[in-house]
């Protein structure tokens, strides 16, 4: 187990930079999990620190030693690949030995060390099997299997569960969690799934455009995204954006809407009055019904935990999570309103706006 | 599947059967007339099987003609280059498929360019480097021979075979603990035997016949490949032709025992469950 340090990492492809200066650190033990859209460089962050690519720039520390030029096999870190990547011409157990018996390790250690991972991830009665022989879910089990193994000083995952379908990769997601409960190993987790990243993180770092945006436990970057990226890129459905400008007020501050109308903020900000912001709110915050500003329904999608309203809001797509059934039977229009303490403020680069 | 019309089944069959027979029927006259007493050869006429056999040209062949020794000889050749040209082309096919380097666009197009030649044109310049080294009317020149020019097919072939095993494979090696060229002999290697026995198979027959260099870098019957020792069956004022096919039948054992043997790498798709399918 080790801490692992990232300074100022650069990456590039020819002339094409990818990652433009990642600073990042890890402690001992933390599961991190890298989240952001498609390209954004998360696969090639955790491959320079698995030491399948080559770092452009800066360093790369696992337990205090600089590993940049480390071999990867010289790195003792383990990686669970999106296709598994199991070796085909072996055995579960051998492909869960291998590591073990490249290092020269007594046969009975490896026999103990193999059936304890097999009887830890339910891999028994596959144990002679070959990769072929099995399903997707036995398979991902294998690749934790050989990961688990020997204890390496820190997990690797790219995208482990994303080829398998929805009610395994729950399962597996929890079992994940369990494992790193008993193992606290320290461990770095690229995803695409949002509840993957809620439910496993210790921290979550959010990137995009090969830049880091945050880095937060989940449910600060839930209540406090650091700007518009993450704002939007957190919470499933994303939340509603609106363009207004701020009207400090007399006591009362309010962001005012393209149609002139005043919408209510918890506090004062620090802008000029009248500076162009973007409001955001969650859709599961709206609330529906009573006072509040008209909006046509032009969509009701039931998902059986709550509903999903799609509304359009002088104009503009805006939607609303509610639990309430009655909404089912809204018809054409709904009126909504923002409770003030739920409301987020981005100023015009984007970058979330705090309380004076 | 949707049961196909019993005409069409029909068709398809007769039309395998009709290739097949073509295909074999040169093979088929080859055992017939090695089996032909010489007394039959001309006096029958044409007939699809002779009225009495006899093993005479084979016996006479294996005991007192050369071609036992055209057989060694060319078994030397063929086996060689093939392991020759094998181990430096699933070498230098890896380096193509996994590695950026600078000069590979050059040396891709130099060895593509070797293949451009039609090889007579090239038999003079040959036997002008190999004289002088004492290369000519021996074994070892003929092994460099072909296996010059045999590695940049071979080359390409093996290439193709391992593009077709994904790098997650390697790359999860390397993190286990090995080095690349670890990774390469016991990970990717094992994966590629079905490669690897298409490209030995394809070295071997290519060696195993070749005519054009045998005859002309050889002379005299002590380093002669067979099919150059078939040639010493066409004499001045005939064609032995019994004994001629009796030899033919013998060369066509080692090639059917190779294919047999790696017949079962052939057919195999071994990468099956490596990944996420
Ligand atoms: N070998 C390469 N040569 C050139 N560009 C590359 C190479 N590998 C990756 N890239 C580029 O680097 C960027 C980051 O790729 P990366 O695989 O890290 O994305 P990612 O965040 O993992 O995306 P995904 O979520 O789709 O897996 C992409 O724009 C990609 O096109
Ligand atoms: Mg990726």
């Amino acid at each position: 187990m080790a801490s692992i340090d990232i300074r100022d990492i650069h990456k590039s492809y020819g002339k094409i930079e990818v990652l433009h200066g990642v600073d990042l650190t890890i402690r001992d033990g933390e599961f991190i999990v890298l989240v952001g859209p498609s390209g954004c460089g998360k696969s090639t962050l955790l491959r320079m620190i698995a030491g399948l690519e080559e770092v452009t720039g800066g360093d790369i520390l696992i337990a205090e030693k600089r590993v940049n030029d480390l071999a990867p096999k010289d790195r003792d870190i383990a990686m669970v690949f999106q296709s598994y990547a199991l070796y085909p011409h072996m055995s579960v157990a051998q492909n869960m030995s291998y590591s073990l018996r490249l290092r020269k390790t007594p046969r009975e250690r490896v026999a103990s060390a193999v059936s304890a991972a097999a009887s830890k991830l339910g891999l028994d009665p596959f144990l002679e099997r070959r990769p072929k022989a099995l399903s997707g879910g036995q398979r991902q089990r294998v690749a934790m299997g050989r990961a688990i193994v020997r204890q390496p000083k820190a997990f690797l995952f790219d995208e482990p569960l994303s080829n398998l379908d929805a009610r395994l990769r729950e399962q597996m997601r929890a079992e994940i969690k369990k494992l790193h409960g008993e193992l606290g190993a320290t461990s770095i987790y690229v995803t695409h799934d949002q509840i993957e990243a809620m439910t496993l993180a210790d921290r979550i770092v959010a990137m995009h455009g090969g830049v880091v945006q945050q880095v937060g436990s989940p449910l600060d970057l839930y209540d406090r995204p650091a700007n518009l990226f993450v704002a939007g890129f957190i919470g499933s459905p994303g939340m509603n954006f609106i363009e207004a400008r701020y009207q400090p007020g007399e006591g009362s501050p309010a962001a005012r809407l393209a149609d002139g109308t005043l919408v209510a903020l918890p506090h004062a900000y620090a802008l000029e009055p009248d500076t162009p912001v973007t409001l955001g709110i969650r859709p599961e915050h709206v609330v529906i019904g009573g006072e509040g500003r008209e909006a046509a329904v032009e969509l009701i999608e039931p998902t059986g935990f709550g509903t999903i309203l799609h509304l359009a809001l002088h104009g503009l797509p805006f939607k609303v999570f509610t639990t309430d059934r009655k909404v089912l039977n809204a018809g054409n229009a709904a009126t909504i309103s923002f409770p003030p303490q739920h409301l987020h403020l981005f100023d015009q680069e984007g970058a979330r706006v705090g309380a004076v | 599947m949707r049961a196909r019309p019993l005409i069409l089944t029909l068709a398809h069959r007769l039309a395998i059967l009709a290739y097949i027979l073509f295909a074999l029927f040169p093979l088929f006259w080859l055992l017939k007339v090695s089996l032909t007493p010489n007394d039959l050869l001309y006096s029958e006429g044409v007939r699809m099987w002779p009225s009495r056999t006899s093993f005479d040209h084979f016996r006479f062949v294996i005991a007192h003609s050369d071609f036992p020794l055209f057989f060694r000889n060319s078994l030397i050749v063929a086996g060689s280059t093939a392991l020759v040209v094998t181990a430096v082309a699933s070498l230098s096919g890896y380096a193509l498929s996994r590695f950026a380097f600078r000069a590979k666009y050059w040396i891709v197009a130099l060895m593509l360019l070797t293949q451009m030649f039609p090889l007579v044109m090239l038999v003079a310049p040959i036997f002008r480097l190999l004289s002088p080294l004492g290369l000519t009317n021996s074994l070892t020149g003929l092994v460099i021979v072909y296996s010059a020019f045999n590695v940049p097919f071979a080359t390409f072939l093996m290439q193709s075979f391992f593009d077709g095993i994904p790098k997650d494979l390697e790359e999860a090696a390397k993190i286990d603990g090995a080095t690349q060229f670890m990774a390469f002999r016991q990970i990717i290697l094992p994966l590629t035997l079905p490669g690897i026995a298409a490209t030995v198979g394809f070295v071997f027959t290519a060696a195993w016949s070749e005519l054009l260099f045998a005859l002309m870098l050889i002379s005299g019957n002590e380093a002669a490949t067979f099919p150059v020792g078939l040639l010493s069956f066409v004499s001045k004022f005939s064609v032995d032709f019994g004994q001629m096919m009796a030899a033919g039948v013998l060369a066509l054992i080692p090639a059917c025992i190779f294919f047999f043997l790696i017949q079962r790498y052939l057919v195999q798709g071994l990468t099956a469950g490596a990944v996420k399918g």
